[in-house]
């Protein structure tokens, strides 16, 4: 930055000197002479180097700029990365037995990952839609979505996240998975989903 | 000997089918060959003889008889050689000496066949002329006349039904159910079809999933819950103008299961949200004013039915574990058990719906896995099984109290079916697979019956 700053009061004293040239015209032809030759010489010598090392300058400066960008970009690509990873981790399903909406041993640790990725970024709102086999009632079957949405959300709050950040909604039977009539297409199906609602755009690891 | 046996099974099979109906049960099961302990009560129907009519009112007996048959109530009777008889009869001299029977009838023909009622069709002028005859007085009981537009006219099939009631009234004093009709779901859009299967017709199209129609008392209006997003939003929508009315104070969680109150002031309806599900009511003139019968905390509570008199409510509850059926005052207190489980043996309860005559509560329980029709009888607090064969759902009651349809799987898909539960006869309504939370409308008036729109979004 110093140098910046003495390369332009160089070129403030140089313009000055050319002003004083130009601004005072000699009424006679000036007679030139071996002094005023070598002056001349000596001043387009300083001007060249000025101009080689102001290049210079400009040059550095351009290719940290741009190594900067480069870094910017990498680092960019390794949020998306992380985002994606996190986004993934959070969509992660969880299942229920039949008619029931407790959350399964098996379960609680992938609730937990979910803990940490919503402590990890305190804008975060995700809603949790529960669903449900078609074996039970059609209607019953809304509420059972409802509470096992609820029974999710509600170990998450346990954990101390927020309520308000966590919205439920049920699906009921409406929205299956897998299609047919086995037990693994209904143990499929009966299950929470988790989407982001709002502050997902840039997501970090807990 | 055995060709004995074979002889008396085979004479018992005419009497079940032909006459009596003695002991009945879910008849797919008889026709399966399975024996299960559903018996419905014995009682012998009178007999009912459709007689031959003028060419041009031919459609119109043959759907009258339909009707009559479909009430569960005569033994329809078919005369051997049809309009031919109408004809030889002529010549028989009428039984008794007091009313001379008009020409072409055969009282003691009809009598001998089992007869206790014959009915003619004729014109006269614009109308139509129903003439009961009562075969045992060997006299005319009733004319009834009535306008009938031409076969294809819109109006042509509801005109011959409310004759068919008529006819019903006139013979054995009951109020019908032939101009009634059933709204049901299919792929998410409320459709509405006849009670006997005909003039299937989509009235509610939206680009959200429609569920859970429930008719007004006066049978004008049907509320239903539009699903989108994991939300419920209730809607009214007129059966006349085919115009959708949201309730605005339904919508922001999940609402559904809406059931109006008798005099069609109130709706009752159940709320999902981050505390479980619960009962509320709001009123349906000024969409407003909303309060809440149940505080589930634990447990949820569904799909509120009004008694018919509109001061207890029939619903689902979690409370013992399993959803249940039970009962509460219409301002939610006295909340009771209505129909008896065994804790821990009994499968889970649902969808009730209350008879009209307010004697019987109908839902249906999972028994081994599948779910089957019961009936809950109001005052003795004891329950029967309806169904056996396939899975069988949501029932809703006819306005005649004695026949429900429901959804069953029976014939290898879900379709709509009717049982009448004095003698367990079941028919297919709608053999289209994938209809669903079927709704039986009350007696229309006739001004509601008119051509439904698909109507607006």
């Amino acid at each position: 930055m110093k140098r910046l700053q003495l390369f332009t009061l160089t070129v403030l004293a140089v313009a000055a000197v050319a002003a004083a040239c130009g601004g005072n015209p000699a009424p006679a032809t000036p007679q030139p002479n071996a002094d005023s030759l070598a002056m001349e010489r000596a001043r387009q010598d300083s001007i060249a180097r000025e101009m080689a090392r102001q290049d210079s300058i400009r040059r550095a400066m351009e290719e940290s700029e741009r190594a900067a960008r480069q870094r910017e970009a990498d680092s960019l690509a390794a949020l998306a990365r992380i985002t994606e990873e996190v986004r993934a981790m959070l969509a992660q399903m969880i299942n229920f037995d039949f008619d029931r909406s407790n959350i399964r041993t098996g379960d609680a640790a992938t609730l937990d990952g979910k803990v940490g990725i919503l402590r990890a970024n305190p804008a975060l709102r995700i809603r949790i839609a529960g669903h449900c086999d078609e074996r039970g009632s059609d209607e019953y079957n809304l509420a059972l979505g409802n509470r096992r949405a609820a029974s999710a959300k509600q170990y998450l709050v346990n954990q101390g996240i927020a309520a308000d950040r966590i919205e439920i909604v049920s699906y009921g039977e409406e929205r299956p998975m897998a299609m047919g009539q086995t037990e693994e297409a209904w143990a499929q199906n009966r299950r929470a989903e988790f989407e982001i609602v709002g502050g997902g755009e840039m997501l970090v690891r807990p | 000997m055995r060709g004995l046996l074979r002889g008396g099974l085979a004479a018992a099979t005419l009497v079940a089918g032909g006459g009596a109906r003695a002991v009945a049960q879910d008849t797919m099961a008889v026709d399966r060959g399975v024996r299960i302990g559903i018996v419905y009560r014995p009682g012998v129907r009178p007999g009912f003889v459709a007689l031959g009519a003028p060419a041009e009112l031919d459609s119109v007996r043959v759907m009258i008889a339909r009707d009559l048959d479909f009430t569960d109530r005569f033994e329809i009777i078919t005369l051997p050689g049809g309009d031919s008889t109408r004809v030889s009869g002529s010549a028989a001299a009428p039984r008794r000496g007091s009313a001379a029977a008009p020409a072409g009838l055969n009282y003691p023909l009809y009598q001998a066949l089992g007869a206790d009622f014959a009915l003619g069709l004729t014109r006269a002028g614009d109308s139509t002329v129903a003439v009961v005859h009562d075969v045992a007085a060997g006299a005319v009981r009733r004319r009834l006349a009535a306008r009938i537009p031409p076969p294809g006219h819109p109006d042509f099939r509801q005109s011959v039904h409310r004759l068919s009631d008529q006819v019903l009234q006139a013979t054995l004093g009951v109020p019908g159910i032939a101009a009634t009709r059933v709204l049901f779901v299919r792929e998410g859009r409320v459709y509405v079809i006849d009670q006997d299967g005909a003039d299937v017709r989509l009235v509610s199209a939206s680009d959200r999933q429609a569920m859970s129609p429930a008719w007004s008392a006066e049978g004008r209006q049907f509320a239903y819950m539009e699903f989108r997003d994991g939300r419920g939003q209730l809607f009214l929508r007129d059966m006349a103008s085919g115009q959708r009315r949201p309730l605005a104070v339904t919508g922001r969680s999940l609402d559904f299961t809406p059931a109006f109150s008798p005099d069609a002031r109130t709706m009752a309806f159940s709320r999902a949200t981050d505390e479980g599900t619960d009962i509320y009511t709001l009123n349906v003139r000024d969409d407003c004013c909303l309060q809440r019968l149940t505080v589930g905390r634990f447990s949820d509570n569904l799909s509120p039915a009004y008694s018919p008199d509109g001061r207890r409510l029939a619903f689902v509850s979690t409370r013992s574990g399993l959803a249940q059926i039970y009962v509460m005052a219409a301002d939610g207190t006295d909340q009771e058990l209505f129909a008896p489980f065994d804790y821990g043996v009994t499968g889970s309860s649902n969808a009730p719906d209350w008879s009209p005559d307010g004697r019987t509560v109908a839902f249906h329980r999972d028994v081994g896995g599948t779910l089957q029709v019961f009936v809950l009888d109001v005052r003795t607090r004891t329950v029967r099984q309806l169904t056996s064969v396939g899975r069988n759902e949501d029932a809703t009651w006819a306005p005649d109290s004695r026949h429900l349809a429901f959804v069953s799987d029976r014939a290898g898909y879900r379709q709509l079916w009717i049982i009448d539960i004095e003698t367990g006869r079941i028919r297919p309504l709608l053999q289209q697979s994938g209809a669903r939370l079927p709704a039986w409308s009350p007696r229309l008036p006739e001004s509601a019956i008119v051509n439904p729109r698909p109507g607006d979004r």
